[in-house]
């Protein structure tokens, strides 16, 4: 069993809908890594095979994607620089509302510019 | 307002017992900080500062990046730190997700065996085609 430190049963985290998030994006984020390293790995096998796959990612479903896995990957890097504070500081649990807002800002400004940048990427081409 | 009560149970956590599980919990916070550099710099840097943007990605350009006399050693030093770091977070993570969802000794076993075998099968060809282009030259 794992200790109570990284459960999600542990009771005093009232942010427990942050760390349900922290699970659904990580996941996400891998099996994108499962894709982006088996693509990468096409490499090997010449220019035909790499770029063929490329072109997939210009695909309306892909630019979709696309922008899940900012919204993942800017989230869980947020989200986890949070909870590691509050493991590492546990006195930062007074300040733990103002803690969440600071990573909804952070998050924000990184992921209103880089999605719209992504969208108007999408309609450039 | 910001300033809440701490319950006394907040503050007195149990401290894990040493040995692997403790070392992989302080793991995934190190690897964390690390993946917050090279993971969200990789993301962003692809997709918005490369010339061209997402769209000038294509084979000549990912392995002139790898070969390029200056930054090449740089670059693949940096993709192999991001495939080392970022498998095994992540891989560490589903072993997390497995314990906790998977009510079966069976089921579990066999779950980690799978994942052990995706993230070696991973490990082994992202090291590879880092590593598989010496110069330029090689390209086509």
């Amino acid at each position: 069993m794992r200790p109570a430190l990284n459960s999600e049963s542990y009771q005093a985290d009232r942010d427990r809908w942050l760390r349900r998030l922290h699970r659904v994006t990580g996941v996400g984020v891998f099996i994108f890594l499962i894709l982006h390293i088996s693509h990468i790995w096409l490499l090997g096998f010449g220019p035909e095979p790499f770029n063929r796959l490329t072109l997939f990612y210009q695909h309306p479903i892909a630019r979709l994607l696309q922008l899940f896995l900012f919204f993942s990957v800017l989230f869980h890097a947020v989200n986890g620089v949070r909870m590691a504070a509050l493991d590492f500081w546990p006195g930062l649990l007074r300040y733990r509302r103002a803690l969440t807002w600071i990573a909804a800002v952070i998050f924000l400004i990184v992921f209103i510019p880089s999605s719209l940048l992504v969208v108007m990427d999408a309609f450039g081409d | 307002m910001i300033e809440e009560r701490v319950a006394p149970e907040v503050i007195q956590r149990p401290l894990m017992k040493a040995g692997f599980e403790r070392y992989a919990w302080f793991f995934m916070r190190l690897s964390g900080l690390l993946l917050l550099v090279l993971a969200v710099f990789h993301l962003l840097y692809m997709h918005f500062i490369i010339p061209g943007g997402i769209a000038g990605i294509n084979y000549e350009t990912v392995i002139a990046r790898w070969t390029d006399p200056v930054w090449g050693l740089f670059w693949r030093t940096f993709d192999l730190l991001l495939l080392v770091f970022g498998l095994t977070h992540g891989g560490n993570g589903i072993r997390y997700l497995i314990d906790d969802y998977l009510h079966h000794e069976g089921q579990r076993v066999a779950a980690k065996m799978i994942l052990v075998l995706i993230y070696l099968v991973l490990m082994v060809i992202g090291t590879a085609v880092i590593f598989s282009f010496s110069s330029y030259s090689d390209v086509g």
